[in-house]
């Protein structure tokens, strides 16, 4: 019964998606008022539907109704209460109502709060918006429907895969799709402005927001992903450029490009077309990244599964969207006029500087992704495109990028002096030959591109604070001018701030996780020691113990530093009841030098013919920067978001079609 | 099973559970302390000639992150050579031998992977070009409407505001 | 320029409705056209009957190659369609136990019908390992010069015995006679 409620009311979600989808945007191109302003209770109603059938999944699962295809196939009475709920999107057919109910989210909010928004870009954006809705709702009502009955229906569920039964992981997906699915604002707003042919510092205002929320919920959710499989997987491996990761991380960067250029429109007036194609890129990279995922065209597991149906539905999809909406740029993009002027040493080159990086990496990133495909479909053989690729290629493209990003936000707008700026720069100059000197002193043995991660980490880092110092005139001013100018600052440059700080933190994180691994890998008896980067790891023993829905292997170190105990690590390795899958739960006490990171894993015999566990012990250092520095990326996104200037609709359009916020910083 | 967009080490080790064909009761972990070198030096190199080699149960894990069972065949195979004198290369060649570059994570340059390996050059350099050619036609548009004639919405703009300074 | 988007997805749209017919899972074999590795197993220990070793592929009639295991759930789907090729006495029909426990072994060809030329255990995997294997059920086509010729990964099944791996077969037989 409620299966089929839920199945009903993602039917009628489909029906009022399709008039959301029609009337408004035909209302708006004759003025029709009445037929426009069926977009707000239309979108409305659509989020009250989808929630209702997201309702439904959740309550099948936590009820464990296994007459239910979906839940039978993804869940199990034993599974604690956590990761059933979990489970409804740990799955295909009940993530693609994740995706649905999250693209609802985001159109029932520009129906609540765009009351600013003049009244045919809302019907238009709300329209198109409703658009996308409209082929995802057939897609799982024709090919992923997530109500499907089992007759009869089994005693008991096959689970969820053990390696999702994790924290991390349950709230890593809606995370994810918060992102990828809030790219569709930007994405609805440049076709609404290609529609209108008109593109101002009063749309880009408005797009802004919706930008940010969702490049700060993409940043947050690939931090999460990334945190999980460092900690999940038992080898301290945080990114491995697999085709799904990179699948996460184009849009991320499209979306960043698109950010920044955003942010020239909203000046300066410029730059408007390209800003129009990054947002429809960046939205199609998430779309990209669907087909990627769930078609079977690339070796990801989910060839197992797949149904081709699916893959073509989505490609069919793909066409529709990203071929129409490029199609319409390619119409009416030559009708949007920039009108503001820059030298190629400015603010606004900097910015572009920043955008040829972006997009010079997104497309390496899906070159590399894709080319294993292109080069099979065209019979060229099989090839395989691995981290050593991308680490060649990716990180030459980053360098000057970085180095450009301490420059460019000291530059004026139009014509800058990047003389007087690499002047002001002189302490993080500093900064990173003290990095330099300091990463080649403390490891002399690590790799030469740890030395240049960590002189890029501290020139961006003290770099972004130079840059904070300028703004509020520090040294040059008395104190407490320069105070209150601090206090004065608005959110959305602290934001910018935060942000790019932040990034230098990660970077650092990178590179001593990256490049400054020590590893151990033996057998222990209980009693032996391993030595490692200073810290001894003693292995106490390893005792049973049973779970929720697993049995475990609990291992037990205590680990001392210079005779002094530092902290006692509890790893355990998992075998869960229904699947046998094993999973390896790694013991980690993170310090602001590094990890201090052990894994426990089968019997052996120890060296002194005692028997043990295979242990494996790490240091990795820095680590915890990483997440760090992507916290307060996140940070900056969020605080950025609460800033005067960027709530939603607050902006109101000028009548003049000169740019409406050239002199606002 | 799970078809989610995440980091899929997780899924792609479902996945081989679920082929099952593919490999032998797998240990939890990927290097064990048995296939291990004792020279550190051949051990190091050995670690280094895996994470370069794709294990190929498993799609996209090196063998040495991975557990699967031929994987761990092959890490030891790989120990073999070095300890018979073999380079990395002749050691990564007996692989390729059998495998073909299929195995090799970090594609070789040949004339199938020529786009990849000069794409992103290319990119950059199509790139660094458009960037040129729109400072140039900017630049060609401001000396133009420097020079340009008023528009007649401009002299009417204009005469507007001279018009509203002699009120 | 405003039309150059539009033109590379259209580009990558061909490719990836291409892309969409093909498994991205199948690998194809290094080793076509090369000859066969050398090596000499012993049966499985119990098993009446011989090994199988390089030698067996040279004798100048086309073979075929199986690879198989007890633990391995496909080939118990595939193993009537291999015996069904054996019995047709067309060629002969060589099975590889591929890291298998020659109890199991045993008792699975008990089971399910032994009708091998001959069987090499390959207890260690190395010798898999030497024919490319990564994926069983594998099963290879060996000329009579003894180069392999074809490599099937996966398992055999339903009409691919008579639409494909006995026209191979014909052909490869036709070809090097």
């Amino acid at each position: 019964m409620i299966a089929e409620l839920g199945h009903y009311a993602l039917a009628l979600a489909l029906f009022v998606a399709i008039v959301q989808a029609t009337l408004p945007l035909i209302g708006a191109h004759r003025g029709d008022a009445a037929w426009m302003a069926l977009a707000r209770p239309a979108a409305l109603c659509q989020f009250l539907l989808v929630a209702v059938a997201f309702g439904c999944l959740t309550h099948l699962y936590i009820t464990s109704d296994f007459s239910v295809l979906n839940v039978a196939q993804n869940s199990h009475t034993d599974k604690p209460l956590i990761y059933k709920i979990s489970g409804v999107w740990g799955n295909h057919e009940g993530s693609m109502l994740l995706w649905v109910l999250i693209l609802a989210l985001f159109g029932s909010a520009v129906a609540a709060f765009g009351a600013n928004l003049p009244p045919s870009l809302r019907a238009r954006v709300l329209s198109v918006q409703a658009l996308i809705a409209v082929g995802f709702y057939l897609f799982i009502l024709m090919t992923s429907n997530p109500f499907d009955r089992l007759i009869p229906a089994p005693p008991n569920g096959n689970d969820l895969n053990p390696l999702l039964q994790d924290p991390g992981l349950a709230i890593h997906p809606p995370m994810l799709y918060l992102g990828y699915v809030g790219f569709s604002m930007a994405f609805s707003f440049a076709i609404a402005a290609l529609i209108e042919g008109r593109v101002d510092a009063a749309w880009a205002r408005w797009v802004r927001p919706w930008t940010l929320a969702a490049w700060a919920f993409l940043t947050a959710g690939i931090g999460l992903g990334s945190w999980w499989a460092y900690y999940e997987l038992g080898w301290g491996g945080w990114w491995y450029w697999d085709p799904v990761e990179n699948a996460s991380f184009m849009p991320w960067l499209a979306g960043t490009a698109l950010l920044h250029s955003a942010t020239v429109v909203e000046k300066r007036d410029t730059l408007k077309g390209w800003t129009i194609l990054l947002a429809i890129i960046t939205f199609s990279m998430s779309l990209l990244g669907t087909f990627l995922v769930r078609s079977g065209v690339l070796t990801s597991v989910h060839a197992f599964a797949t149904d081709p149906a699916r893959g073509v539905f989505i490609l069919v999809l793909l066409i529709i969207v990203i071929g129409g909406s490029l199609a319409l740029y390619a119409w009416r993009g030559p009708q949007l006029v920039s009108t503001g002027l820059f030298q190629p040493i400015s603010r606004e080159g900097g910015l572009l500087f920043n955008n040829l990086v972006m997009a010079t990496a997104t497309a390496v990133v899906l070159l590399g992704t894709l080319y294993p495909l292109l080069l099979d479909a065209v019979d060229g053989g099989k090839v395989s495109v691995g981290p050593p690729f991308f680490n060649a290629v990716f990180i030459p493209i980053m360098i000057p990028m970085i180095v450009v990003m301490a420059i460019g936000p000291l530059l004026s707008w139009k014509r800058g002096d990047w003389r007087a700026a690499v002047v002001r720069l002189w302490p993080a100059m500093i900064a990173a030959a003290i990095g330099a000197v300091g990463a080649w002193a403390l490891v002399t043995d690590g790799p030469f591109l740890g030395i240049v991660g960590m002189a890029l980490a501290a020139w961006l880092a003290v770099g972004t604070l130079v840059e904070l110092a300028e703004r509020v005139r520090l040294f040059r001013e008395p104190m407490g001018r320069s105070l209150s100018r601090l206090t004065r600052q608005p959110r959305a440059s602290w934001g910018m701030t935060l942000a790019h700080f932040g990034l230098a933190v990660t970077i650092a994180g990178m590179t001593g996780a990256g490049a400054w691994v020590k590893e151990s890998i033996q057998v222990m008896a209980p009693g032996d020691t391993v030595t490692l980067s200073g810290y001894e790891f003693r292995f106490d023993g390893a005792r049973q113990g049973t779970g929720p829905n697993y049995a475990t292997t609990l291992g037990h170190f205590t680990v001392f530093k210079d005779g002094r105990e530092i902290v006692q690590l509890t790893p355990e390795k998992r075998v869960y009841n229904v699947s046998g899958t094993p999973t390896t739960e790694a013991g980690i006490d993170s310090l602001f030098s590094g990890d201090i990171y052990a894994v426990v894993g089968d019997r052996g015999t120890a060296p002194s013919g005692k028997p043990g566990f295979v242990t494996r012990l790490y240091f990795n250092p820095l680590v915890a920067w990483m997440w760090a520095g992507l916290m307060i990326m996140v940070a900056g996104g969020a605080l950025s978001l609460t800033d005067r200037r960027h709530r939603v609709g607050a902006p109101t359009r000028s009548t003049s079609a000169a740019p409406a916020a050239a002199g606002a910083d | 099973m799970t078809r989610l967009p995440i980091p899929v080490r997780a899924v792609l080790l479902a996945a081989l559970l679920t082929l099952g064909s593919v490999a032998a009761p797998a240990p939890a972990l990927a290097v064990n302390p048995d296939e291990m070198l004792p020279d550190p030096a051949l051990e190091a190199r050995a670690r280094d000639i895996s994470k370069h080699l794709r294990c190929l149960v498993c799609q996209n894990q090196s063998i040495d992150d991975s557990d699967a069972g031929l994987a761990k065949d092959l890490r030891v195979l790989v120990r073999e050579r070095i300890k018979a004198g073999d380079s990395n290369d002749e050691v990564i060649a007996f692989i390729v031998d059998r495998y073909g570059d299929y195995v090799l994570l970090n594609p070789p340059v040949k004339k199938s992977t020529i786009v990849l390996w000069a794409g992103p050059g290319i990119v950059a350099v199509l790139g660094l070009l458009a960037l040129f050619l729109f400072f140039r036609k900017r630049r060609g548009m401001t000396i133009a409407s420097a020079q340009a004639p008023l528009s007649a919405e401009e002299r009417a703009r204009l005469a507007k505001i001279l018009d509203g300074d002699q009120k | 320029m405003y039309l150059l988007p539009l033109v590379l997805f259209a580009v990558l749209a061909v490719y990836f409705a291409v892309g969409l017919t093909k498994d991205p899972k199948i690998i194809p074999s290094a080793l076509i056209d090369k000859p066969a590795p050398t090596f000499d197993l012993p049966t499985i220990p119990g098993r009446k009957g011989d090994g199988f070793s390089t030698a067996d592929l040279k004798k100048g009639q086309v073979s075929v190659v199986n690879v198989f295991a007890s633990w391995c759930v496909p080939c118990r789907a595939e193993h009537p369609y291999i015996n069904k090729l054996a019995e047709m006495g067309i060629v002969p029909v060589y099975g590889l136990n591929y890291k298998d426990t020659p109890d199991a072994a045993l008792n699975w060809l008990r089971n399910l019908g032994d009708n091998y030329t001959a069987v090499g255990a390959d207890i260690s995997g190395r010798v898999g390992i030497d024919w490319g294997v990564y994926g069983v059920p594998e099963t290879f086509i060996v000329d009579g010069k003894g180069r392999i010729r074809y490599k099937q990964t996966g398992p055999i099944v339903g009409d691919m015995l008579e639409t494909k791996i006995l026209p191979l077969i014909r052909a490869i037989q036709g070809g090097s006679q």
